[in-house]
């Protein structure tokens, strides 16, 4: 279903980055086996602690431009938190900051020719919105209690929609992961699915130059979504975050 | 231009290929052509994930395992080492930028300081100058005023000498005057005939010099 | 009939992705409404990026669940 034949030989394959592949030959993917996933979230880790960690190193009072870099970085993240949840969002900080950088990072390297990109996964963007969503809705009840139930009771509205506008709250709050996770995946993999798609074009010596300035089109809007995606998640957490702290409605 | 693109579309071709010889390798045959690798694809992807990666549930565990270990691994690095030091370099550099500009403010103060003290010095030094070229001044004035004064008693001196010195030649003047005036009048009289009567003579002659000798 | 039911697949695809019109113009009218009001008020517009890109943000999930539905129809059915 996924290749369409032109006679052209042209081939299509928008679907075949994607998948899990083990990275020592075999078939199988066991929970423990090294695969391409795995390679790529593992440099990330390490892009990032080469930045944040060993860019830094030198404990610069006048910084050279790597630990330029990671100041702007620790900066911008910090006073995101603390502009959205207030002073004690910043308790959280370091975990929204390896949100950032992780979901930054694996994005950019994804942008790699021959890469896989981990936050294309829809396992892997669930499990970092439901982290997110589960340790905000604990968060909520530990620190309100049922207070927290306050943020679905707009005591603001009418008397006589307030159950109906529960019921809408309700549901919002539970779609949050699933968007949450959706759109981050949905937009790298349908970057990636178009790059894939215009890649497939150069097949055809006539449509190549065309489908050359069209990737290059597409790679730079790319590199744009990669950077906005990790600030849209980043900062969607802290807007949940700021709702399980200050459930004011 | 277009023959270096008709080589890259065969990587593609040929990376998938690797792939699914590596997935089904006895079912496909090497040197097999493009159309009968699709169907063998077809095939497999059939068989594991119907088509999208994404959702091949047989992936998930291996995914979420080494996606929990990474998060883990990045928030243990930030939290213990990489945060702790960027915001104690940024404190650092607050601090140290506060030092400056503290030491900065000494620093003018102490210039400000610096410059009043020299306003102060410079007007000392000019009202010093000042009460000097007064003391000058009037020094001079005074040494002046003593030159002027003995010049003018010099003159005043040596224009009465003068002026006793003319009264004395004038007196003698009029006394030579007198006396010849009176020798000639007594010899006139002698020679016209007439007695010498001194005294008379005298009268005759003082009259007529009263006006010639005023 | 499998036939029918692959166009029904590809048909249904298609027309998902008419979804992504209505979050094209609701991510056109968030970014065109804020560069509007920061033109009216350009010093409260630095202020108001983060709203900018969580209502971006909002938009466009709508948009890609659509694209979500188009990829679940042809490879997931």
């Amino acid at each position: 279903m996924a290749t369409e034949e032109h006679s052209e030989g042209l081939v299509f394959h928008p679907m075949d980055q994607f998948t899990v592949k083990p990275l020592f030959g075999g078939t199988d993917v066991h929970w423990y086996t090294p695969t391409n996933a795995t390679l790529w979230m593992g440099l990330a880790a390490l892009c990032i602690i080469g930045l944040l960690v060993f860019g830094t190193r030198g404990r610069a009072i006048i910084p050279n431009r790597i630990q330029s870099i990671a100041e702007l970085m620790y900066g911008m993240v910090r006073k995101m938190v603390e502009d959205i949840t207030g002073k004690e969002g910043l308790k959280y900080f370091p975990y929204i900051m390896t949100l950032f950088c992780f979901i930054l990072f694996a994005n950019a390297l994804a942008l790699l020719p021959m890469s896989f990109s981990p936050t294309s996964q829809i396992a892997v963007t669930a499990v970092l919105a439901l982290l997110v969503f589960v340790g905000v809705t604990v968060l909520g009840f530990v620190k309100n209690g049922t207070h927290f139930l306050g943020l679905f009771w707009v005591s603001s509205a009418p008397a006589l929609m307030r159950p109906v506008l529960a019921v809408i709250e309700l549901i919002s709050y539970f779609v949050r992961p699933v968007s949450h996770s959706i759109r981050l995946a949905g937009n790298i993999m349908a970057g990636h699915a178009v790059m894939k798609v215009f890649a497939a074009f150069a097949g055809a010596a006539l449509l190549a130059p065309v489908s050359i300035l069209a990737i290059v089109g597409v790679y730079a809007l790319e590199v744009l979504v990669v950077t906005i995606q990790a600030y849209v998640f980043t900062i969607l957490t802290c807007v949940y975050l700021k709702d399980a702290l200050h459930p004011s409605h | 231009m277009f023959s270096l693109l008709q080589q890259t579309a065969p990587v593609v071709v040929n990376e998938s290929e690797a792939v699914i010889h590596a997935e089904t390798a006895q079912a496909a045959a090497h040197g097999a052509d493009a159309a009968h690798v699709a169907t063998a694809a077809d095939a497999a992807h059939g068989a594991s994930s119907a088509g999208m990666p994404q959702l091949d549930i047989s992936t998930f565990g291996n995914q979420i395992v080494w996606l929990l270990l990474v998060l883990a691994a990045i928030y243990w690095v930030l939290s213990r080492v990489a945060l702790p030091r960027i915001g104690g370099i940024i404190s650092d550099r607050q601090g140290a930028i506060t030092g400056d500009l503290m030491a900065a403010e000494e620093f003018k103060q102490k210039a400000k300081d610096a410059e009043a003290a020299y306003d102060k010095a410079l007007a000392d030094a000019r009202a010093e100058a000042n009460k000097i070229i007064a003391a000058n001044k009037a020094e001079m004035h005074k040494e002046l005023d003593a030159a002027i004064a003995h010049a003018d008693a010099e003159i005043a001196a040596r224009s009465a000498e003068s002026e006793k010195r003319i009264g004395e030649i004038r007196a003698t003047a009029v006394e030579d005057a007198r006396a010849v005036a009176r020798d000639v009048t007594e010899s006139l009289v002698q020679n016209f005939g007439g007695s010498v009567d001194q005294n008379l003579i005298n009268d005759a002659v003082d009259q007529r010099l009263k006006g010639a000798l005023q | 009939m499998e036939n029918l039911g692959q166009l029904g697949q590809y048909l249904g695809a298609g027309l998902a992705c008419i979804g992504m019109a209505g979050a094209a113009m609701g991510v056109g009218n968030v970014a065109g409404n804020y560069l509007a009001g920061a033109l009216r008020n350009p010093s409260a517009a630095a202020s108001q990026t983060a709203t900018l890109f969580i209502g971006m943000a909002f938009a466009e999930a709508l948009g890609i669940f659509s694209f979500l539905v188009a990829l679940l129809l042809l490879f997931a059915v």
